[in-house]
């Protein structure tokens, strides 16, 4: 069957339709990487957006056990060149299938990508009929991917970590699980009191879907928790920390959405290449007007990466330390934030 | 402060050592000199674009010896050597100079990684000890030096084992071993292939699938993955011998973020700075992997890494070297973001190897874990079929309509042969299999260890010609987007091309031209290097500047080799130099070509006529030219003129006139000169009948081949009936004139005709050119008889309606001088002459073929040259087991070298080989049968091949103990005046070195 792809601008693409999903409505967002499309399907930070691969052979080598961000697929749409069948059972397309997920295949996605890189990232409509609402928003989308309540795991010999849930990734606190801390998941909305009651030893402000300056009303919170615990924000978390000490947020053009991001730390001069999924930034200028250090930098764009407090142990990143997908050098971000933790239990016990 | 570089090249090709030595060299050159060094430049090959004068400040055209490097080093006292983009020869040379302490002795320092690196890298022992420190997983293995270690070895882990020489190239001497005897005979072999008698055998792990890792990593400690690769064929076959995709396609995130890391781990810890290969095996199904092996320099697949994504690795890893960091280079393909990041396709690439099998009867062509593909073909597509079957007809498989015509009759187990040995027919075989109903797919995987995905893609292309109709527009679309030509699909569908291309423009489908740009369109790139596809919109602008294509050489196989690839890329110089927009099409990825810096657009397509015709509507352009391009671009001179291109300075027809042997008889008839007898045949009787006019001995030859390819020379009857049955007609019978060879590559516009130099043939008619020594100018040859070539050449020139470079091949026997061929083409000699003689051969031709007369333009007489010039061809004989080393009218060699001399007896040349480092001494020289007079010890003593510098033999009897000698890095000459020649050379002393710039003053050498 034939479906197209409606865009804000009034351009149209046609494909073939995959799946038996009849509708899908969503931000068009291209991610460059080459690998690592199950990641990417169940990563909350994409809940609500069309995915458009460039890569043009998806499904190649099937799908893994553990490779999954969350227990469901979070993409509102999935287009693509080519929907590989790997010949083997696991088969991405039964599984988009199951999960009710509309697939857009046979797509130019490179022409896709020139007008996303000229345009800026818009609203698609993906369908059978080419009929009906293009525009939408994230006003409530935090409300879909977080926990519904917390949730601990692991033991807590070293130390307890709470992680305000913005729609994270399971790899971030399984990064923290590995480095021997139990973590609790909260709801993105528990109050301060709540998180204090937990006497966290440090505190993970999380990944996730949507605009920041939509959830300004979370920020005071974040502040509070973030000058008492040892804090890491990871992309969401990064800029709703930001926000909270001042910093300002704007829209990028067509976001940062790969695994080949370079990213220099500006105090040592060591590039790392990262994993990255953000259509917001944190204004460089703003950080001027709060006391936070710019730490990181983009080699290509010079955009802010991160930030860190120079009395306190806050670090945050735009990138994603806990890669899947990508590169894994940025993993000693969370080496970084561990020792904080464990100086910091020194400081604030 | 002022860096002196001194640039080691890779010297002659020879098979694992290829072009992609010349692009990685020319770039080194580039950035050294972009970065304010003074550059030296050592390589003997002089078929390269690195050699030409401008490229370096001082050039030396010289055997890679120590003692010319030595030589070269006192000359010029560099500040530094740069040993990491010459391939094995470069790194084997500059440990050799640390070895003798010549580096210390000039406070010489090596550029970017380190000779502690190298050797971590490089000696077996050493990498296994830090693998080890790492963690990293290596196959079970033990170093041995002796055949008794093998036994304890065998003892405790047993067989397959595979054995790995030390310091060789391409695995020469190597293999897997089954059995225990097998064992024993390759380990015993491999000891002495390695120039430190030190082999590696490890636990075969035959079946794991194969990787590649290309990494950069700077001084800051900044590592990148330019790209990774995935062997169609598990591990068991060379990874230059597999058909290769980039990137990989089976590896899930984690499983290639568990080798990146892996990859950055071992970079980092060796302390490369600059490019680093590293290959993996992966099992199977579990995320077990093993580290293969670990190249610290830049190597064949850095250059494919190189073209498959845009970025140039060897520019950037020099600008590394130089101390550069990453994150301050700009990417020069997007010129805007910086070359710290990781490239990102949104194609996939496929490379297919070119194998010489078919030039040589009886050759093995099982495929093992030493190379024995000559060149290779690259191809881009959206699909892993469209990429694969691009490729393929790029390296000129035949598939008729999908796999070779002679499988569709074949039995089974033929084709089970073919899949199971492995050998270079496996996928089409695979292919046949499935489509005859003889094999299952899953049958096919587990007798292979292919993984599924990829025979998901045989059988998808089995199932294209297998559709009901592929003629309506899904499916014809379909068809094109897996990569089938129209050619292809009339084929399948029992139409004629015509009706398939009508049909397809009915339904609107169309190639579109997209940019390989490293970053999948995230940024916005200018590169002009594109690739064709079947999907989408084109971004081709087609500009409305004057503007030429340049029909490229394709992959580098015997008898087309560099030296076509040295005349395409200047030829498109010479286009610029007109203001003319050069348009590049070609699918080389070794090559200096193929980088997309040189033309002003460059097309990776393969060179059909089909492909060749969509690049050149999409890019509006009516001007060809195709005399640059070896044999391939003469193939298309028909097919390009039916559709209406404009070949310049040439036509079909003139290429005719020079094949077809009555007209081209009566040709030479027409301007009085003097041909051999010979007449063409169609039909075997037809061949007696003219063999009953013309006499023994003979040579028949088909038309239109590259490197002799079934040529025979024949003596009396009794061998043309034993070749009766393998001959295909038409064919060519020439009297054979057993006189003295000369050669000449002149430019001509018709009137003008200028001959730079006459090149001399020291072996007798007989043995092909390019497996022939030559010398300019020439010994041998009178005054008077030059002459007369000269004027021959000029009354051939004015006669031919055609413009630009011309080849003209002469036999001299009894006072008469005959013309044997005639090239309407810049021959393989081109680039020698223009070296020897610092005059721009190509750029002449192209102007000529541009219409430019030549009158003012080139000299009125021929240059005086200071000296000689002796040109040697290199065989790569040790890489091709069952092949005779015994020259002939077919072409063996791969490659050549150039000695510059004021004596016309040159003594280095035994130096050349890169498979001997030994140095010809009499009581090194063994002798056949009926050439006492030549050497020191009989062939039938009990002779010690380890000890020997030469071996004279020519009976057909002795091939057993030519290939042993061979083996054992032996110079077997079989030719009695190149047996003389070198005879004299053994009391010559040292030349000289002296630099290229140098020579094309009107200064004498010094003697």
């Amino acid at each position: 069957m034939n479906g197209t792809l409606t865009l804000q601008n009034g351009m149209t693409f046609d494909g073939t339709w995959e799946t038996s999903a009849r509708l899908g409505k969503g931000e068009v967002v291209f991610f460059t990487g080459m690998t690592g499309y199950q990641e990417v399907l169940t990563d909350p930070s994409y809940a609500g957006q069309v995915i458009v691969f460039t890569y043009p052979l998806i499904g190649q080598y099937g799908l893994e056990a553990e490779a999954s961000e969350s227990t469901d697929i979070q993409v509102a749409g999935v287009i693509v060149q080519t929907l590989a069948r790997n010949g083997q059972s696991s088969d991405l397309r039964n599984w988009l299938e199951q999960a009710g997920i509309p697939v857009l295949s046979g797509i130019d996605t490179r022409t896709l990508v020139h007008m996303l890189r000229q345009e800026g990232d818009q609203w698609g409509l993906l369908s059978t009929s080419a009929n009906g609402h293009v525009e939408g928003d994230f006003l409530q989308i935090t409300e879909t991917v977080t926990t519904a309540k917390p949730v601990q795991l692991g033991t807590s010999e070293k130390g307890h970590i709470v992680c305000l849930d913005f729609g994270v990734k399971s790899s971030m606190v399984e990064a923290m699980l590995a480095r021997g801390y139990a973590v609790t998941t909260l709801p993105y909305d528990t109050p301060a009191a709540e998180i204090h009651r937990l006497k966290p030893d440090g505190v993970l402000v999380s990944n996730g879907p949507g605009d920041p300056r939509d959830l300004m009303d979370r920020i005071e919170t974040v502040r509070e928790v973030a000058l008492r615990y040892p804090t890491l924000g990871i992309c969401m978390g990064h800029q709703l920390i930001s926000l909270s000490f001042g910093a300002s947020i704007e829209k990028q053009t067509y976001g940062h959405r790969g695994s080949n991001h370079p990213v220099r730390n500006v105090q040592t001069g060591e590039v790392w290449m990262t994993s990255q999924n953000h259509g917001y930034v944190v204004t460089r200028d703003s950080l001027e007007r709060t006391p936070l250090e710019l730490l990181f930098e983009n080699v290509n764009d010079s955009s802010v990466e991160g930030t860190k407090h120079p009395e306190v142990p806050i670090l945050t990143a735009q990138f994603h330390p806990e890669a899947s997908p990508g590169p894994k050098e940025a993993q000693a971000l969370f080496d970084q934030f561990d020792e904080m933790i464990q100086q910091g239990v020194n400081v604030y016990a | 402060m002022h860096k002196k570089v001194l640039v080691i090249g890779s010297g002659p090709i020879i098979i694992g050592q290829a072009a992609e030595f010349d692009y990685s060299g020319t770039q080194a050159c580039q950035a050294l000199r972009e970065a304010g060094c003074e550059v030296v430049l050592f390589n003997s090959n002089p078929a390269t674009i690195m050699t030409d004068p401008g490229m370096a400040d001082k050039t030396y055209i010289e055997a890679m010896t120590l003692e010319k490097a030595e030589m070269i080093i006192e000359a010029e006292r560099p500040t530094h050597v740069l040993a990491t983009v010459g391939g094995q020869t470069a790194l084997n040379l500059a440990l050799a100079l640390d070895e003798a302490g010549i580096l210390a002795a000039h406070g010489i320092s090596l550029l970017g990684t380190s000779l502690e690196t190298i050797r971590d890298g490089e000696d077996r022992e050493r990498f296994k000890r830090k693998m080890h420190e790492l963690g990293e997983p290596l196959p079970v293995s033990m170093t041995i030096e002796s055949i008794d270690e093998l036994d304890t070895f065998i003892k405790t882990a047993g067989v397959p084992l595979i054995v790995r020489p030390a310091f060789t190239l391409g695995g020469t001497g190597g293999g897997i071993a089954a059995t225990v005897t097998e064992a024993y005979e390759m380990a015993s072999r491999g000891l002495e292939a390695s120039p430190i008698s030190q082999c590696l055998v490890e636990k075969s792990i035959a079946g794991y699938k194969e990787f590649e890792y290309e990494v950069m990593r700077d001084e800051n400690g900044t590592c990148i993955i330019v790209c990774n690769m995935e062997n169609v064929d598990p591990v068991g076959v060379h990874t230059g011998d597999s058909v290769v995709f980039a990137p990989a396609q089976t590896l899930s995130d984690t499983m290639h973020q568990t080798l990146r890391s892996a990859a950055l781990r071992i970079v980092s810890s060796l302390g490369v700075v600059g490019g680093c290969n590293i290959q993996f095996a992966v099992h199977p199904t579990e995320p077990d992997y093993y580290v293969i092996e670990v190249n610290p320099r830049v190597s064949r697949s850095s250059a494919l890494a190189s073209k498959a994504t845009g970025y140039p690795i060897a520019k950037i890893a020099t600008r590394l070297a130089l101390g550069e960091r990453l994150d301050d280079c700009i990417n020069p393909v997007t010129n805007g973001t910086m070359a710290s990041f990781e490239p990102t396709l949104d194609y996939v690439t496929a490379k297919v190897p070119c194998f010489p099998f078919d030039l040589f009867k009886g050759t093995d062509r099982a495929l093992g874990p030493q190379m024995k593909a000559t060149g290779e073909s690259m191809a881009m597509g959206k699909t892993l079929e469209e990429a694969l079957q691009k490729a393929w007809r790029g390296a000129g498989v035949e598939q008729a309509p999908l796999y070779p015509a002679w499988m569709k009759k074949a039995d089974a187990s033929e084709l089970w042969k073919e899949v199971l040995a492995p050998t270079d027919r496996r996928l089409h075989a695979c292919l046949a299999l499935m489509d005859r109903g003889f094999a299952s797919r899953s049958e096919l995987e587990d007798q292979t260890g292919i993984v599924p995905h990829f025979m998901t893609m045989l059988e998808t292309l089995v199932a294209v010609t297998r559709a009901e109709d592929l003629l309506t527009e899904p499916n014809l679309w379909q068809a094109k987007r897996l990569g089938f030509t129209d050619e292809q699909i009339a084929a399948i569908s029992d139409v004629t091309i015509q009706d398939v291309t009508q049909m397809r423009s009915m339904f609107g489908i169309h190639p579109v031209y997209h940019m390989v740009d490293t970053c999948a369109a995230e940024f916005e790139s200018q590169t002009p290097y594109f690739y064709g596809t079947w999907h989408g919109k084109t971004e081709v602008k087609a500009s409305s500047a004057r503007k030429v294509a340049v029909i490229g050489a394709g992959p580098i196989r015997i008898g087309q080799g560099i030296e076509f690839d040295y005349s395409s890329v200047h030829a498109v110089w010479a286009l610029q130099q007109q203001g003319i927009e050069a348009i590049m099409i070609n699918n080389n990825p070794e090559t200096v070509s193929t980088d997309f810096t040189v033309a002003d657009r460059l097309y990776v397509e393969p060179l059909t006529i089909e492909d060749v015709t969509h690049v050149l509507e999409a890019e509006g352009c009516r001007d060809v030219l195709i005399q640059f391009g070896g044999q391939t671009g003469i193939a298309l001179a028909h097919a390009l003129e039916a559709a209406g291109y404009h070949l310049l300075g040439a036509s079909a027809d003139v290429i005719d006139q020079m094949e077809d042997r009555d007209r081209f008889y009566a040709f030479l008839d027409e301007i009085n000169v003097a041909h051999i007898p010979g007449e063409e045949v169609g039909t075997a009787a037809g061949l007696y009948d003219a063999v009953g006019r013309i006499g023994y001995p003979c040579v028949v030859r088909p038309s239109y081949v590259i490197g002799g390819k079934g040529m025979h020379i024949l003596q009396s009857e009794p061998d043309l009936d034993r070749i009766i049955p393998d001959l295909a007609y038409p064919l060519l019978v020439d009297l054979y004139v057993a006189g003295r060879e000369l050669e000449v590559d002149c430019v001509t516009d018709g009137q003008t005709v200028y001959v730079p130099a006459i090149l001399e043939q020291i072996e007798a008619a007989g043995v092909h050119s390019g497996d022939s020594t030559m010398v300019m100018p020439p010994v041998e040859t009178s005054e008077a008889h030059q002459r007369q070539i000269d004027t021959i050449t000029k009354q051939i020139g004015q006669a031919l309606s055609y413009r630009g470079a011309l080849n003209i091949q002469f036999v001299l026997k009894d006072d008469t001088i005959y013309v044997l061929e005639i090239n309407p083409r810049a021959s393989r000699t081109v680039p020698i002459v223009s070296k020897v003689t610092g005059e721009p051969l190509v750029e002449w031709a192209t102007l000529a073929a541009l219409g430019h007369a030549l009158e003012t333009i080139v000299p009125d007489e021929r240059k005086q040259l200071a000296g000689y010039a002796v040109k040697t061809p290199i065989f790569s004989s040790l890489k091709l087991p069952g092949v005779d080393p015994l020259t002939g009218p077919i072409m063996r060699s791969t490659g050549e070298t150039l000695q510059f001399s004021p004596v016309p007896v040159v003594a280095e040349r035994f130096c050349y080989d890169a498979t001997t480092t030994r140095v010809m001494a009499r009581q090194q020289i063994v002798y056949g049968e009926g050439w006492e007079t030549f050497g020191d010890v009989p062939l039938d003593t009990a002779v010690d091949f380890q000890h020997v510098a030469v071996l004279f033999s020519h009976v057909p009897a002795e091939q057993p103990m030519r290939e042993a000698a061979v083996r054992h890095g032996v110079h077997v000459i079989s030719e009695h005046h190149l047996a003389l020649y070198y005879q004299a050379t053994i009391d010559t002393t040292s030349v000289p070195v002296r630099p290229l710039q140098a020579m094309h003053t009107k200064e004498e050498l010094p003697l």
